[in-house]
């Protein structure tokens, strides 16, 4: 029972066609999983967080009621790749466990809308955002270790609050980079093997056979492993603690009092109070 | 790949005497288990090495799943009836002659003695390139190899092409749509009825067969309705080979008509799509209608609006325009376009 599903070409040759689908399973036992440990750590054993505070009066002054977190076109961006995502999935993992529907159409269709979101994604967060603030910084790795020692009772400072986003955010970001990356490199060359009313032409035979396995393959693994990831991610959406997280991503702010609690306004700036509650969120934030 | 004829994998043979055992059978060896009738379909897999069951259930034995019976509103035939029985039944042939017309026109004579109609509705594609055991879609593969710009595919589908671009081939399928013909499946649930039609599924839904039987299922019986008992029917098979071939395309009707007009009609065309198609859109606009040349030029253009051809298969448009032409305005009448 390997990972990858061989077959013989017609040319004679040992071709990789597919991953196994038993990996379907593999992936969302192992989401499952981790929800189930996770949910156990955080419930039994984790220990109540400690940051190092030391804001001055002057700057928790300054910091609005409603601190604004993602724009409106991030957040668009969000929940157009969220149904685009949730989609794909669908469409290519229920008829293979039995739950059969003409799936190939929506599929690539969703798998345009998430190519078209990513490139728009890349361009705004590389020229409008801050584009840093979602990769690791070195008092990210400073901190997990930190975290890290605390966590298993040894000495050590208390790790500063997070900046824009926790370093769990940006290691989660980066490996569903990865994996969305693979999947829509490799999805927008299938589409020369389907129908697309014209959108590609046909043409299976831009590849040979093995680079052809090679890319299904591919794609296959990185969307298994998006099952895990999403299942992960909706998981962590609705836990009690994570919830002004979620709420941003629909609102755009979170409140002042989370802000401060989680996050450092000297590694974090937002504008000061001056805007109001009412205040709404631009491209620039 | 087809590596040796004639020798075939191990496999446990089981002759069950009753379709409630073969049926509990089938649900206990699940995917292992291989249903075979006549044989003609399946010797062909088996030979070829391609097919590797564990389980083979042979239904020769059951004697209660062959035979046609007269019923109160129609006919029951048993999945394992011989085509030359349901060829040469009296009933069959004065009251459903399309079915008979049809079936006199499977294969061989020593095949049609072999074979049966479950057999016959139920075999698979032949794709060669899927026969042959290349690792295409239906065989669980990633591409078609029909459908690529040096692929062969004359034979191939005009209709209904997603990704696999086979076609079914049998010859008793169009006729028994025609007949509004209902297939009795046993299922681990019980009994299952289905419309001929909604027996057969496509490569959109499931790329891997050709019809809904699932493991543990088994199609036992097919009943005809006297609904179209004694009505004018249209058979016509177009072949490369008369003596023995399988259908580059057939078509099959029955069409009740008063006063020279066509007062309903069922009509189904079969080797054109992954699965065999019944016209509806054609069946409700000859209705009313006069069955004549014009009525059926109107309907042949009608049933190719759609038609996608594959690299070697433009000649089907034509054909199934003027078989279906054929079958409403008659042979003598139709002339070619």
């Amino acid at each position: 029972m390997g990972l990858i599903q061989w077959a013989t070409s017609p040319w004679g040759n040992s071709v990789p066609i597919h991953i196994a689908w038993y990996l379907i399973w593999v992936c969302a036992i192992s989401g499952l999983l981790f929800m189930i440990v996770h949910a156990l750590y955080v419930g039994i054993f984790a220990k109540p967080k400690k940051f190092a505070v030391n804001d001055t009066p002057a700057a928790v002054a300054a910091i609005p009621e409603r601190v604004p977190r993602h724009s409106f076109v991030a957040r668009a961006f969000h929940w157009v790749m969220a149904i685009s995502m949730l989609a794909l999935l669908v469409t290519a993992f229920l008829p293979k466990v039995g739950v059969k529907f003409d799936w190939v159409t929506y599929h690539w269709i969703a798998g345009l809308v998430l190519s078209a979101s990513v490139i728009f994604h890349i361009v705004h967060a590389s020229f409008w955002l801050d584009f840093w603030s979602i990769w690791p910084d070195s008092i990210d790795l400073r901190d997990a270790r930190r975290r890290m020692m605390r966590a298993f009772g040894k000495d050590a400072p208390p790790p500063d609050r997070f900046a824009k986003y926790p370093l769990e955010n940006k290691f989660y970001h980066f490996v569903i980079l990865c994996s969305g990356l693979a999947v829509i490199a490799t999805g927008l060359f299938m589409m020369k093997r389907v129908n697309t009313f014209g959108i590609f032409s046909r043409n299976p035979y831009v590849f040979g056979d093995l680079t052809w396995g090679m890319m299904y393959v591919l794609h296959g693994l990185a969307g298994v492993g998006l099952i895990a990831l999403i299942m992960v991610h909706v998981y962590f959406g609705i836990r009690p603690e994570k919830l002004p997280i979620t709420k941003s991503m629909i609102f755009g702010y979170m409140d002042r009092e989370f802000y401060l609690e989680e996050h450092d306004p000297q590694r974090w700036a937002v504008e000061p109070a001056k805007k109001g509650p009412g205040y709404a969120p631009s491209d620039a934030d | 790949m087809a590596v040796i004829r004639d020798v075939m994998p191990a496999f446990d043979l089981l002759q069950p005497a009753s379709a409630a055992d073969a049926q509990k059978l089938l649900q206990q060896y699940g995917e292992d288990a291989w249903i075979m009738a006549g044989g003609l379909d399946s010797f062909d897999w088996l030979k070829d090495r391609i097919k590797k069951p564990k389980v083979l259930v042979d239904l020769s034995g059951i004697s209660e799943m062959s035979g046609v019976r007269e019923t109160g509103n129609g006919v029951e035939i048993g999945a394992m009836t011989t085509l030359t029985e349901i060829a040469h039944h009296p009933v069959i042939k004065s009251q459903y002659g399309v079915l008979s017309q049809a079936v006199e026109v499977v294969a061989s004579p020593q095949i049609r003695n072999q074979g049966t109609l479950g057999g016959n509705v139920s075999q698979d594609t032949r794709c060669w390139y899927y026969r042959d055991g290349w690792p295409c879609y239906r065989a669980g593969g990633n591409i078609c190899y029909a459908d690529t710009p040096v692929g062969r595919n004359r034979e191939h589908a005009i209709f209904g092409a997603n990704r696999c671009v086979a076609v079914h081939p049998s010859d008793s399928v169009p006729a028994l749509i025609a007949l509004d013909a209902k297939f009795v499946i046993q299922t681990p649930k019980g009994e299952k009825v289905v419309d001929a039609e909604d027996y057969f599924v496509g490569p959109d839904i499931d790329i891997t067969r050709l019809n809904i039987i699932q493991p543990g299922e088994l199609l036992t019986t097919i009943r005809i309705p006297n609904t179209w008992a004694g009505a004018k029917f249209y058979f016509e098979k177009v072949r490369d080979r008369n003596v023995w071939d399988f259908p580059l395309m057939n078509v099959a009707s029955a069409m009740k008509v008063s006063g020279g007009n066509i007062d309903s009609m069922r009509i189904a065309v079969n080797a054109v799509a992954p699965k065999p198609m019944r016209l509806k859109a054609v069946e409700d606009a000859v209705r009313g209608k006069p069955a004549n040349a014009d009525t059926g030029e109107m309907a042949g253009k009608l049933a190719v609006q759609g038609a996608v051809p594959l690299q070697f298969n433009a000649y089907k448009i034509p054909l199934m325009r003027n078989l279906v032409k054929r079958a409403i305005g008659g042979v003598q009448e139709a002339q070619w376009a």
